[in-house]
């Protein structure tokens, strides 16, 4: 018998500190698969957030350099500008991305940075805890809205991706899932697409990944993904937002 | 023929690949491993396919596949 799947050689053989059935593990291996198909390894340059993901360079066989909360975008312009032959990406999380680091994010994808950004969506602050995010869904429960988010007191989710879509600089922009084996080959394959768009200069690529997060959820792994697909993405549809790639 | 492998120490138990597996091969181990979980086992070698989806759901990446 000949081995088929078996750990990337872009994710180091060190255990994950996630907590049991925690999305970010197969995000991290999507993406050291990616990076390995392409053969970019010895190339690329991380840019870890302040979160869950935030030991990135424990788990990535690459170089991984780790920004302050919210600023992965600006470091990573840093990195590309004066490394124009690295492959740079971001991986960042929801309180990272679209609240302490909005500003950030937004300037890095107006001018069309030739980068990668993966958005982990999990709804919540996962590294603190559980308080409700930007993203958070109108009824959900944290620890911060015990009685469900409340538009009138919180405001709506933020639809990251949608914003990003319409800053004329960005070039492709896909919301992804992994909470079955089929969405998790359909993410694969907008990660490996947003490398490979860096790879030929084509400019800002940014993938949402809608994650679960069973501990913080206060769910089982397997309720937790069950709720992805019942409620999570009927706010947070799932498709290529935007592609000005060809 | 096919079979998968579990490194049964680096397992937290989360099940996602036993609800992954569409043959209902993988199931949870008896005993603990180091950290305190009952591992996925497979149970039925016979009935593997090889398909990977266990592969692919599994967070912590500590499953092989070999067909």
């Amino acid at each position: 018998m000949e081995k088929i799947f078996s750990r990337p050689k872009a994710l180091k053989d060190n255990p994950l500190s996630y907590c049991p059935g925690c999305g970010h593990g197969i995000i991290h291996r999507l993406v050291a698969e990616a990076i390995d198909e392409l053969g970019i390894r010895e190339r690329t340059i991380a840019v870890a957030p302040v979160g869950c993901a935030v030991f990135a360079y424990d788990y990535f066989n690459f170089d991984t350099t780790e920004a302050p909360h919210g600023r992965p975008p600006a470091v990573a312009t840093g990195i590309k500008r004066t490394n124009p032959d690295k492959i740079v990406f971001t991986y960042q999380g929801d309180g990272d991305l679209a609240a302490i680091g909005t500003a950030e994010t937004i300037h890095c994808a107006n001018r069309g940075e030739n980068i990668t950004v993966i958005f982990v969506n999990n709804a919540n602050y996962g590294m603190t805890g559980g308080q409700m995010a930007p993203t958070t869904l109108i009824g959900q429960v944290t620890e911060t809205t015990p009685f469900g988010r409340d538009p009138l007191r919180e405001g709506y989710p933020i639809k990251v991706a949608e914003l990003l879509a319409n800053l004329e600089a960005t070039k492709y922009i896909e919301r992804v899932t992994v909470f079955d084996a089929p969405h998790i080959i359909q993410a694969k394959k907008a990660i490996k697409k947003a490398f490979q768009n860096q790879v030929e200069g084509k400019g800002y690529s940014f993938i949402e990944v809608i994650s679960h997060c069973p501990v913080d959820w206060g769910k089982t792994p397997l309720e937790s993904v069950k709720w992805v697909e019942d409620v999570f993405l009927k706010t947070f549809p799932l498709g290529v937002i935007k592609d000005t790639t060809k | 023929m096919a079979k998968i492998t579990v490194n049964n120490n680096r397992c937290k138990g989360c099940g996602l690949c036993i609800n992954a597996c569409p043959k209902k091969c993988i199931a949870f181990s008896d005993e603990l491993n180091k950290i305190g979980y009952h591992y996925a086992v497979l149970k039925n070698e016979k009935d593997c396919i090889g398909c990977g989806f266990c592969y692919q759901i599994c967070p912590d990446v500590c499953i092989e596949v070999f067909r």
